[in-house]
């Protein structure tokens, strides 16, 4: 990799000041499991690195009946994994986390890396390959091996967010607190992540003198259940194929509201309002989770190489709503 | 010329026992060729061409070789030259760190004029593509028939038809290839490898720079995984031995995983069309048969048909050339692609036949131990639990969940390769050490030398220290072909039985008797005839000389003239249940029968880590690995081990692997290729049995097994 400036900032305002000072050169470094492979691969060459890790207080999880979860940004996801409210209250969160990488990985990488990754597009992480993301002229998807590639949302770059824990957090309605220069905004995930079509360098609203500093998961309303349900070739370390995540109020046997976030299929964690409305004032049955599945992949564009990507989101949802429900399949 | 002792009499060999470098593997303590660390060395990075298909036109490494830390640059490559896939070498570098290096190899300026590539064998087929070698991408097919094919297939009451691929896969080695150098002075040179030959390494390094052999040491403690791609010391074990020579400091140069996935080998794609024809009794009787296998810029060939005997066989077989990393040998060489062929062959021509698949096989198999095998494993599996029909019965159910059941047969030929020296000291002090410079690739070759020395001299395991991997050391094979143990072990075996006749000989007159009368076992050195006339092990071996005793043994067998301790020749038959998820295409290997004949079996432990191991490398083959080579870029999209996918813990079976010797055996033979063969085959056919989805390609991901589905649903309704 090449040689940087590597900067420990005392709090949250160093971080930001030195990621000013050095302007889009400059990289925030949490875990490093994404940035540090960036590095090394040089799909990023930095002139001044920013750690994060050198900020006390952001490391922690703190839960309130009235509030919710209010989420450090360097909490591991080791650490949300373990978290016992979560697993009870938040359980979507407690499947994505579970669902990324390898032990070694979730017990190093943090929840504020996990939302602001990179795509793993293997165009955009070959270092020889100058593709739109990286100021070129094409997404090398379009004519090139596209079987990870968007079937919903694409254009005119193609890649999937890789995110597992954002779309569960989409699904529980989270915001993001970010921290800037000119003080400290709250952003909810459903504006925080952007098209490529909106804005083709960057999968989110930061600007490079930000930071995440937490993640805001207000409380479940009564009746709430939730469940993340990823499909991955292999269950050892792989991507998502198609994921979903899917929250349900229930009043009684009836869907009084929800969300269904899909995760693996666009390039951004894409929230499906058309599986939503299938499941509102619906009692879940096969039948419902089949329709929301349809619904979910009713404007699906594929390519050449990730058509399977439709019956098998298609399936995902459906099987993510069932299970959420806890309604046999 | 004693043979090995019956199984019965053994108190070390044919005993579970743990590898001797099993904790410091574990606890991080051996020393890889990536761990050797010496005063003033410096790291090294290979510079490869971008394109698939260039030119160059010109390289200027002015500004590299000006870069602070950077103290030898070597280009190889030249001005006109042709770069025939992405990742083929341009030069080298080192420098004081690895940064410097990385830093360094991308100053280097290259020219290139870019040429169209073609990196699919698909296209490189057609008419008008780019050629990869002047004389084209498709040379001659081989042509062969035997029998009259055509009349067979007049009067056959069934046949069967169907394509067959099997994608590219790369060796995928835990520790990439490489080695670090040291020239001692200007005639002596130090090589610490990555290597399945010390030998092979130390052969090439002399001829490059014009040493002795014997002044080229070359050193493997341990090494992590070849597969057969690491014979010789390749162009980075050269360049690394330049890079030192011209830097005068020793040089480290061990590829990146990227490096390792693009440019030092892989198992060439395979493809068929067969057709097969049976007769009323199930009796195969014909089989055409057109293949051809693409190993990039390299070529290999697979065997086709295979195993089965299938009466009149017309076969047309080729090779394809494309702008991708050349093929090497890949852990039983074209055996693994021609399973899976041939096999799922035979599973569709039981499906077309309405008969049981292992009915069809036991019928088409002339193999004896194979026969015994084939019944064995079905009586392991459960075999009888399959659905009668694809997709159809108990087993399979009708929920989201498919089970279902598969097999596959195996056939391998190691024997040993004549010219291993060994030699067993025992010393003073009631040890034997035993030293050949063969390496141990991970196989557990050190413990088997350790455990004959042992069994020989009948003391614990405990008091043989063993020397091994250096080519200062006798004669050791180079580990291909499953040669190793039945090269190895005869030799040792002598080197000890010669130590311990010196040692009797001393014993005898202190006994008081003749040396042919005593024998050594059990810590003891005694009269045959009367045990109790005896002295310990540890006071005879007072008796030897300062240096202690000496004992030689050679290894000298060929074909043509067979040695006792060894033999040639395994079958072995596979078995796996599976499950599909019909919503997703995921499989499930639930478990796999994996019975191997593989000789006299030293260490059953090490015995079945090598089974289970190449299972494992079958499920890769049949659900995960797979190269995807680009067409728009020329490149490798997936040179990793993210996307290129090896399977994980979640994705083991349950193993059941079984010893299954052939009763007449009476010398060892390797083991470390013939139960990868049919692992994938068995896999798609309980794919298959499990739901119905014919996939006739491996890996069958997702996408195939979602599609198959779709596909049998649509026949089902049809």
């Amino acid at each position: 990799m090449k040689a940087f400036e590597y900067v420990n900032p005392a709090d949250v305002k160093g971080a930001i000041s030195a990621l000013t000072a050095g302007g889009r050169d400059a990289k925030l470094l949490a875990g490093g499991i994404d940035l540090l492979g960036e590095l090394k691969e040089y799909i990023r060459t930095p002139d001044v690195v920013v750690n994060l890790k050198s900020v006390p207080g952001l490391n922690k999880i703190e839960s309130d009946a009235k509030s919710g979860l209010r989420i450090g940004a360097l909490v591991t996801l080791t650490d949300l994994v373990e978290n016992p409210i979560i697993r009870q209250k938040y359980s979507a969160l407690s499947d994505a986390a579970l669902s990324v990488g390898t032990p070694q990985i979730r017990n190093v990488g943090t929840i504020g890396g996990n939302l602001c990754q990179r795509p793993r597009c293997w165009y955009y992480r070959d270092e020889e390959v100058v593709c739109l993301k990286k100021g070129g002229n094409k997404c090398y998807a379009i004519e090139g091996e596209n079987q990870y590639h968007a079937i919903l949302g694409g254009g005119p770059s193609f890649i999937v967010h890789p995110s597992d824990c954002a779309p569960a957090l989409m699904a529980l309605g989270a915001s993001v607190e970010i921290a800037g220069p000119k003080g400290t905004r709250v952003v909810p995930l459903d504006k925080f992540f952007v098209l490529p079509a909106d804005n083709i360098f960057n999968e989110n609203v930061l600007l490079s003198n930000e930071v995440v500093t937490h993640v805001i998961v207000p409380v479940p309303a009564a009746g709430s259940k939730s469940h993340y349900m990823k499909i991955r070739h292999k269950e050892s370390f792989d991507w998502a194929l198609a994921g979903a995540a899917v929250s349900l109020v229930m009043a009684g046997n009836t869907v009084k509201d929800c969300r269904v976030v899909l995760s693996g299929v666009a390039p951004i964690p894409w929230r499906s309002k058309e599986a939503e409305n299938v499941l509102k004032g619906r009692a879940i049955t096969a039948e419902v989770a089949a329709q929301a599945g349809a619904a979910a992949v009713a404007k699906a564009k594929p390519m050449a190489k990730n058509q399977y990507k439709v019956p098998l989101t298609q399936n995902t949802v459906k099987l993510a709503v069932l299970h959420a429900a806890g309604v046999a399949a | 010329m004693p043979g090995w002792k019956k199984r019965s009499e053994m108190r070390i060999l044919g005993k579970d026992t743990p590898r001797l470098d099993g904790p410091i593997k574990a606890t991080g303590r051996a020393k890889y060729a990536y761990d050797i660390n010496l005063p003033g060395l410096l790291q090294s990075r290979i510079l490869r061409s971008p394109h698939a298909n260039a030119i160059i036109e010109s390289i200027d490494v002015i500004a590299a070789r000006s870069m602070p830390g950077v103290k030898a640059v070597i280009i190889t490559a030249n001005a006109g030259d042709e770069m025939k896939f992405a990742g083929q070498e341009v030069g080298a570098v080192a420098a004081t760190t690895m940064e410097r290096a990385e830093d360094a190899i991308r100053a280097i300026k290259v020219k290139y004029r870019v040429q169209p590539h073609v990196v699919w064998p698909e296209l490189a087929m057609k008419p008008g593509a780019p050629k990869v070698h002047n004389d084209g991408n498709v040379p001659k097919p081989n042509k062969r028939e035997t029998g009259d094919v055509d009349a067979a297939f007049s009067k056959a009451k069934f046949t069967s038809k169907g394509t067959y691929t099997v994608a590219v896969r790369t060796h995928a080695s835990l520790e990439t290839h490489g080695v670090t150098c040291r020239w001692d002075d200007d005639t002596h040179l130090t090589c610490w490898a990555s290597t399945q030959g010390v030998f092979s390494v130390r052969d090439e390094l002399a001829g490059t720079f014009k040493l002795k052999p014997e002044d080229v040491h070359v050193i493997t403690e341990v090494m992590g995984g070849g597969f057969g791609s690491k014979f010789g010391a390749g162009y980075e074990g050269v360049m690394c031995a330049r890079l030192a020579k011209e830097a005068k400091a020793p040089v480290k140069l061990l590829l990146t995983r990227e490096e390792e996935q693009l440019a030092v080998g892989n198992a060439p794609s395979a493809s068929a069309t067969y057709t097969l024809a049976a007769n009323e009794e199930g009796k195969i009787i014909a089989c055409d048969v057109k293949g051809y296998s693409c190993g990039g810029i390299a070529r290999e060939n697979f065997p086709m048909p295979f195993i089965y005997d299938v009466g009149a066989v017309r076969s047309e077989q080729g090779v394809v050339f494309t702008n991708t990393g050349g093929s090497r040998a890949w852990r039983a060489p074209g055996h693994t692609q021609a399973s899976f062929l041939m096999e799922a062959a035979m599973d569709d021509l039981a499906t077309e036949m309405g008969i049981d698949p292992l009915e069809l096989r036991l019928k088409n198999d002339k193999h004896p131990l194979r026969q015994a095998q084939f019944k064995e494993g079905a009586r392991l599996i459960g075999w009888e639990r399959r659905n009668p029909k694809p997709g159809l019965g108990a087993l399979a159910g009708a929920g989201r969940f498919r089970r279902g059941l598969g097999c596959g047969g195996a056939i391998w030929y190691p024997g040993g390769q004549g010219g291993s020296q060994c030699k067993v000291t025992i010393n003073r002090q009631g040890e034997a050490l035993v030293e050949i410079g063969v390496q141990d690739i991970g196989t557990g070759t050190r413990t088997i030398c350790a455990m004959i020395v042992a069994e020989e001299l009948g003391i614990p395991l405990s008091k043989v220290k063993t020397n091994i991997g250096k080519s200062t050391l006798g004669y050791g094979v180079a580990s291909g072909g499953s040669v190793t143990t039945p090269s190895t072990a005869p030799a040792v075996k002598r080197a000890a039985e010669s130590a311990k006749a010196a040692l009797l000989a001393l014993a005898a007159p202190k006994i008081g008797a003749n040396t042919d009368e005593l024998d050594a076992d059990d810590g003891k050195v005694f009269v045959k005839s009367d045990r109790s006339k005896s002295m310990s092990f540890a006071d005879a071996c007072k008796l030897a000389p300062t240096g202690g005793i000496v004992g030689n043994g050679r290894f000298e067998g060929t074909p043509q003239r067979p040695d006792p301790l060894q033999q040639a020749g395994v079958a072995g038959a596979q078995f796996a249940e599976v499950e599909v998820d019909t919503e997703t295409g995921r499989v499930n290997v639930i478990k796999v029968v994996a019975l191997q004949d593989a000789g006299i079996i030293l260490n059953p432990l090490t015995f079945t880590s090598q089974v289970n191991g190449a299972v494992i490398q079958g499920i890769g083959m049949a659900l995960y690995e797979d190269r995807h080579m680009c067409q728009l870029t020329g490149r490798m999209v997936n040179a990793n081990l993210e996307e290129y996918k090896l399977p994980g813990p979640m994705e083991m079976p349950e193993f059941v692997s079984i010893p299954f010797e052939n009763p007449t055996a009476t010398g060892v033979t390797g083991v470390g290729e013939p139960p990868v063969i049919p692992t994938a085959a068995a896999i798609r056919n309980a794919v298959l049995n499990a739901s119905g989805a014919r996939v006739n390609e491996a890996p069958m991901t997702p996408a195939l097994i979602l599609g198959a589905l779709a596909e049998a649903r649509r026949r089902a309704n049809a």
